[in-house]
């Protein structure tokens, strides 16, 4: 009986978790900055963009639930496999989330966003983007930045950046949001503030 | 989480559902419990490398061990013990999993190996590894009953000493 | 505060090849393996699994044979190791009913069902020196061997009671639920049980044990009478996520000690016969036991007992039980505290100046009303 390859996980657990965890870390750091995967460091399933996989293999486990909206439920059973990660009950009790760009809800600030004690228990929100050039210019300030950074990102709904401002105004609490598409990935902490131009 | 049916239909990977678990278990445990030495005999199943793929490379993780107070009561986390797993694909699509106390990353590959042939379907392969199989369970079982049979040499012998008559 | 010092770098690489030097000792004697260590220390590395807080006898040998010996610091290293592994998951609750049992003794009950066990243990040895052990090729003598292996069924000793009601019951709390993880969260007070038995299962053995003893001499409130000490081999079983059934995963080797405590009743509780538990990574009875009486003792909330003594306090027991914390709080101290002691020293010299002064005044008041 011949069936399909089952899709990967990463190539090498180790180095390619460390390489990815280390273009996170710098994204995060560099908030605007964009950040590459290696195509070559681990599978992705049909539909999924690489950068989105790569995120969440790596910083997802047995202990940290996850919130897929509906659009990406098909790669349930390939990161259940890989990382062992289990369902969140409810959007209240994830610590990860995979969403699309072009959905308004839920919106960022339906997400955990910690509390005062721990401001890290917050949720991590992985958005899909078109593409992360080419869209609407945004100005970002903030920690990480030297005086400000331009991006584009594309495929956000409209009030993308209201809930994000909505989200960073609560900093020290809040999600982090890692921008994809395709092997790419924008970092937003909830310490910049961000701003339309034009 | 997976089960069967999930992973038909939502993933490329497959389960087959009319599988006998109990006769899986069986064996996943034997080989679970496996010396490196017992593995010897199984070597003529072992396939080449290019025979299959290594979806979860052996991998030294740990799980928790769970207990109860008391022994029967409220559940608590006890302590960890070292695991190492393996996942292997055939090029015919099965898919071999292993799963064992400790940290040898050879025997998790051969064991993942074992339990990929073994749900090929080819009876007398099956027959064959079964037999090995049990003569490593025996192996097992007859340690197990010497250790009891040298622990039942120490089982007090409990016996009245009664005056003699006065 | 700590004072970031430069120049040690010279110093710090040599420490390394001296400690592997002092730890090899003299190269005409042979190179103890970890084999060794795995197979003639297993109390040794019994401990170390304890309190490094995982099951893994050829790692813990191979930590004793790194640190010299020095458990604690053998600890350190399995702890170390342990943050590096992924976890897959936990599993089933372990079924000590299952023990193949090696030893199994009650000192509550002569006749008990099973049989009074005695399996391998020093309790019966007379403590002196045997120097035989001291020459090379020593030949143990082989161990009897009975007919028959021992009953497969040997039930737990407080369960004897049981339909008396006179036993504290130990029953999963409605729904069963999944333990509180302080490898994973930090401690919060009032501690629940579950929390307890954890943090008592990985404590340090002569602190439990001092504190056991604590309770014994009487402060504490627990006469216990141990129930039943068993050691062997239990099953683990784990539940793949991807496999979606149950398996197994091989045998521990665990001691479990149940300690049994009268109980006079209070306003809500009849009087009873109440439990400590003690269960503990291979073959390690004075820990069981020790963790099974201060198991009891912080039971304290439950029985509406006033706490009055060191090992009723659960803040104090399950905070500096810990030895791997311990010793690093401890051993901190040798961490340069120059500008701290260097204030110090300021202030010293400054109320000692104030002092002296204040002496000499005194001195020549008295020496005015005098004249």
């Amino acid at each position: 009986m011949s069936v399909a390859p089952l899709i990967q996980g990463f190539s090498d657990p180790i180095l390619g978790s460390q390489a990815i965890f280390r273009s996170i870390l710098d994204a995060m750091a560099h908030p605007g900055t964009i950040g590459a995967i290696d195509d070559s460091i681990c599978g992705t399933p049909k539909d999924i963009p690489l950068a989105a996989a790569a995120c969440l293999l790596t910083l997802i486990d047995y202990d940290t639930p996850v919130w897929l909206a509906p659009e990406f439920m098909s790669m349930r059973s390939w990161l259940a496999f890989h990382t062992g990660a289990p369902d969140a009950a409810s959007i209240d009790q994830t610590r990860f989330a995979l969403v699309s760009a072009q959905s308004s809800s839920p919106a960022v600030t339906d997400f955990p966003k910690g509390d005062d004690r721990y401001p890290d228990l917050s949720a991590t929100i992985i958005v899909v983007c078109t593409s992360l050039q080419g869209g609407r210019p945004i100005r970002l300030k903030g920690p990480g930045i030297e005086s400000e950074k331009i991006i584009s990102p594309q495929g956000l709904h409209e009030a993308f950046w209201t809930d994000v401002r909505a989200n960073n105004s609560q900093f020290p609490l809040g999600s982090d949001i890692i921008l994809v598409a395709g092997h790419e990935l924008i970092a937003l902490p909830r310490s910049i503030t961000c701003e339309e131009i034009g | 989480m997976i089960t069967s049916t999930d992973a038909t239909t939502a993933s490329p990977h497959h389960e087959k559902p009319t599988e006998n678990v109990d006769e899986r278990k069986w064996w996943m445990g034997v080989l679970a419990r496996a010396a490196t030495q017992d593995f010897y005999a199984l070597n003529s199943f072992i396939p080449p490398k290019e025979a299959y793929r290594l979806i979860k490379k052996p991998e030294i993780g740990t799980v928790m061990v769970e207990a109860r107070a008391g022994g029967a009561g409220r559940r608590f986390n006890f302590g960890e013990a070292s695991v190492t797993r393996c996942v292997v694909q055939l090029v015919s699509g099965e898919l071999g999993f292993s799963y064992a106390l400790g940290r040898d990353k050879g025997k998790a590959e051969q064991a993942a190996l074992i339990d990929a042939i073994l749900q090929s379907g080819d009876a007398y392969v099956k027959n064959t590894i079964f037999s090995i199989l049990k003569t490593i369970e025996k192996k097992h079982f007859a340690a197990k009953d010497l250790q009891s049979r040298k622990a039942a040499a120490t089982k007090v012998n409990f016996f009245t000493l009664v005056r003699g008559e006065g | 505060m700590y004072v970031a010092v430069k120049g040690g770098e010279a110093a710090i690489l040599a420490t390394h090849d001296l400690i592997a030097e002092e730890r090899r000792g003299d190269r005409s004697v042979p190179e103890v393996t970890t084999a060794q260590l795995s197979e003639q220390m297993k109390l040794a590395t019994a401990r170390v699994m304890n309190e490094g807080s995982l099951y893994d006898p050829s790692l813990a040998a191979l930590a004793l044979k790194q640190a010299q010996g020095d458990s604690i610091e053998a600890a350190f290293l399995v702890r170390a190791y342990r943050t590096t592994l992924p976890r897959f998951g936990s599993t089933r609750p372990l079924d000590t009913s299952e023990m193949a049992i090696r030893r199994r003794i009650s000192a509550t009950y002569k006749d008990l069902p099973g049989g009074q066990v005695l399996g391998p243990t020093y309790d019966y040895t007379h403590r002196l020196f045997d120097f035989a052990l001291m020459a090379e090729g020593e030949t143990a003598p082989a161990a009897p061997i009975a007919s028959d292996p021992l009953e497969p069924h040997m039930p737990r000793v407080p369960d004897i009671l049981g339909d008396e009601g006179l036993m504290e019951a130990e029953v999963p709390p409605d729904g069963d639920p999944a333990p509180f993880d302080l490898t994973r969260d930090p401690i919060q007070f009032p501690a629940d049980r579950d929390t307890r038995l954890q943090t008592l299962s990985r404590g340090d053995e002569g602190f439990l044990l001092g504190l056991a003893y604590s309770v014994q001499r009487g402060f504490g409130g627990n006469h216990p009478f141990a129930g039943e000490i068993r050691m062997g081999e239990v099953p683990v079983r784990f539940k793949s996520e991807e496999l979606g059934f149950e398996i197994e995963l091989g045998d521990i080797t665990l001691t479990e000690c149940q300690m049994v405590n009268q109980f006079q009743g209070s306003k809500d509780k009849p009087p009873q016969f109440t439990r400590g538990y003690g269960l503990v990574f291979g073959h390690a009875e004075r820990k069981s036991m020790s963790m099974a009486i201060l198991d009891r003792s912080l039971k304290n909330r439950e029985f509406g007992e006033s706490v009055d003594y060191p090992a009723q306090d659960e803040e104090f027991v399950l905070y500096h039980s810990d030895n791997v914390e311990a010793a690093g709080f401890v051993e901190h101290l040798k961490l340069p505290h120059y500008v701290d002691f260097q204030g110090e020293l300021e202030l010293i010299r400054k109320i000692r100046k104030e002092f002296d002064e204040r002496q000499s005044e005194q001195k020549a008041e008295k020496a005015g009303e005098a004249a």
